[in-house]
């Protein structure tokens, strides 16, 4: 399938950041459609009729959720947008940012009109800064254009929105250590229920979606539910960012519809594996996610259900591809490394079952392994998920099941030899 | 060390405009707390006290946000802030050359700052967000990628040329 356009229609585009530019290119039309000739209802309808999924990691129907937040209340109603991307392997919603934020804006102000939303917060990591500062001045541009504010284009609607900053806390994506997070705490993630839509920010309904999920908005306002639908794949609505890393020739953002072979991502796209080496495993969703054998990744389709199927996700659209060169426990390590340092604390399978699983692969990696400590992480690896307040935990737990089942053969050697597997083919091969 | 601290007039004014961005003080604290480390380049015991007052919050809640953020430094860092990023799709693409790189060129392990203040780096297990870059590092806040040895050490020539032509 080729590439589309739909959201990524201006990345590398030095203009498309200013209002004046992105205003005669098709700027908040759909925005202004939703607001002068749809009800708020009618605009949810949309959403859920397109199929639209958040693109965020969970993938679960954006107008649905929408459709919890209580109609009759007299509270105020909150939007947090979701750009703290942290998993490992994601970049997409950096990408528009910083080359197309005024379609994010238009996305915040549709979602908001269909909810009854007078306030956005943007919760954007802390490392993102040139991001930040793109963002802070299309949000400035938008203030002073009228297209945000107290006559949101013209019409009688309110709308702020207000950039918060993170400052490096993996959690802080998680949706409910993201609300936190912006009241000033510690990310520590909230037990639900309530769900967020009913008991948010501040003790409000609030919606939590995605960059990604937001900026496909107005292309659906535009050309309808029907249009985007049909472009995915059943249950998958519309196109997605790829962020395709690791041992390819191309890395880079690609918008491909739902449900594209992962096989032409890799090849097509991403200009197949680096030095003609053989694709080993594929990492599909950021790091949380199962990876995939060389065999699963070849027949696997990029959307929620087939990743499902093979017991991995799609998660944050994140592909990471390793190739044979690439040591399997090593790279193990390399990720409880992260979950280790990201677990926030709270729940003890979590925060005592990550530093546990990292403290278990240093040693083998550092030759000091034993069989037992095989047999051990595989037992932690079936205990340590759905013991948690959120999903961190069970994201450490599926690439640690996963790395040791699908590629045994290389613990087993690493605490026979007190060496790589990978790393003596390498050496052997260039002794021969 | 300072032994006080408070916002400048500038930052006082900031500090009002972030205020109204939120219906509660305490929401003001990760804004306020980037605004410290900004304006002093790291967070001591006295600006705590500050921001708690400020937020009308017992210091111990700044504490805690401070420490659980790892943004945030309690202690001064070099002039020149770096932090290479080592996760996963940076590791696969040589992140383990630009961390010996580094340590060899600046003379100081990760988490250490060098003689002359100029500057501390950091290796970081999390990831920067820019794994088409990789490997890569951020450079006071900007994303620098696709390094090499080589690559690593014209950086820091540059830098440090563009601090002797005042730029
Ligand atoms: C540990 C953890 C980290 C997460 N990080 C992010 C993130 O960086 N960005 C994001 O959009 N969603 C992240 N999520 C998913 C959010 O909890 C939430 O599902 C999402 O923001 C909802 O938006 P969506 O429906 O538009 O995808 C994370 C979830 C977990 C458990």
């Amino acid at each position: 399938m080729p590439i589309v356009k739909n959201i990524s229609e201006f990345f590398g585009n030095e203009n498309a950041r200013s209002l004046k530019w992105r205003l005669e290119h098709g700027g908040y039309e759909s925005a202004r459609k939703a607001l002068r000739e749809m009800k708020p209802d009618e605009v949810t309808e949309t959403v859920i009729n397109s199929n639209l999924r958040g693109l965020g990691g969970a993938g679960f129907p954006t107008g649905r959720k929408w459709s919890f937040v209580p109609k009759g209340t007299d509270k105020p109603k909150y939007l947090a947008v979701n750009c703290d991307e942290a998993e490992p392997g994601t970049f997409k919603d950096k990408y528009i940012v910083e080359w197309d934020p005024h379609r994010l804006l238009e996305g915040i102000i549709i979602c908001s009109y269909a909810v009854g939303i007078h306030t956005a917060y943007i919760y954007i990591r802390g490392e993102y800064v040139r991001p930040f500062e793109r963002l802070e001045q299309a949000v400035k541009e938008a203030y002073a254009g009228g297209i945000i504010g107290e006559k949101v284009l013209g019409e009688d609607y309110k709308l702020d929105v207000f950039i918060h900053r993170g400052a490096g806390a993996y959690i802080c994506g998680e949706e409910t250590g993201l609300l936190e997070s912006l009241e000033g705490k510690k990310g520590w993630p909230r037990l639900k229920p309530p769900f967020p839509a009913l008991v948010g920010a501040f003790g409000c309904p609030t919606v939590i979606n995605n960059v990604e999920t937001l900026s496909h908005l107005p292309g659906i306002i535009k050309n309808g539910a029907q249009w985007f639908s049909d472009l995915g794949c059943e249950r998958n609505g519309g196109s997605r960012l790829f962020a395709l890393s690791g041992c390819v020739n191309k890395p880079g953002v690609y918008e491909l519809p739902m449900g594209t072979p992962m096989k032409e991502l890799i090849y097509e796209h991403g200009g197949g594996i680096l030095e003609g080496r053989k694709l080993k495993a594929v990492v599909p969703g950021g790091t949380s996610s199962a990876v995939l054998t060389a065999e699963e990744a070849e027949m696997a389709t990029l959307d929620f259900d087939c990743l499902a199927k093979l017991k991995s996700m799609a998660g944050s659209g994140a592909v990471i591809v390793l190739d044979e060169d690439v040591c399997m426990v090593k790279a193990l390590h390399n990720i409880e490394h992260f979950f280790s340092h990201e677990s926030c604390g709270q729940c003890t399978p979590c925060r005592e079952g990550t530093a546990w699983v990292f403290r278990i692969l240093t040693r083998i990696v550092e030759g000091g392994g034993t069989m037992a400590d095989i047999a051990t992480l595989k037992n932690l690896g079936q205990n340590m998920g759905g013991t948690s307040i959120c999903a961190l935990c069970e994201g450490a737990a599926m690439p640690l099941r996963s790395f040791v089942s699908k590629f045994e053969d290389e613990f087993e050697y690493y605490v026979k030899h007190k060496r790589s597997l990978v790393e003596d083919r390498k050496r052997n091969a260039v002794a021969v | 060390m300072s032994a006080s601290f408070e916002f400048t007039p500038e930052n006082k004014k900031r500090f009002e405009e972030i205020l109204r961005r939120y219906p509660t003080k305490r929401a003001a604290m990760l804004p306020s707390l980037h605004l410290t480390q900004e304006q002093e380049g790291y967070i001591s015991p006295e600006a705590e006290q500050y921001i708690a007052d400020l937020l009308e919050v017992p210091v111990v809640d700044v504490r805690e946000v401070v420490s659980f953020y790892t943004m945030f430094t309690r202690n001064p860092l070099g002039k020149h802030h770096i932090r290479v990023c080592e996760s996963l799709s940076c590791w696969v693409r040589g992140s383990d050359e630009v961390k010996e790189t580094l340590e060899k060129e600046l003379g100081v392990e990760s988490g250490g700052i060098t003689e002359d203040g100029e500057y501390s780096w950091e290796v970081i297990p999390d990831c920067l967000g820019a794994c088409e870059l990789a490997p890569m590092l951020q450079l006071d806040g900007y994303f620098e990628g696709n390094l090499t040895r080589e690559k690593v050490v014209e950086l820091l020539k540059k830098q440090a040329a563009s601090k002797t032509s005042g730029k």
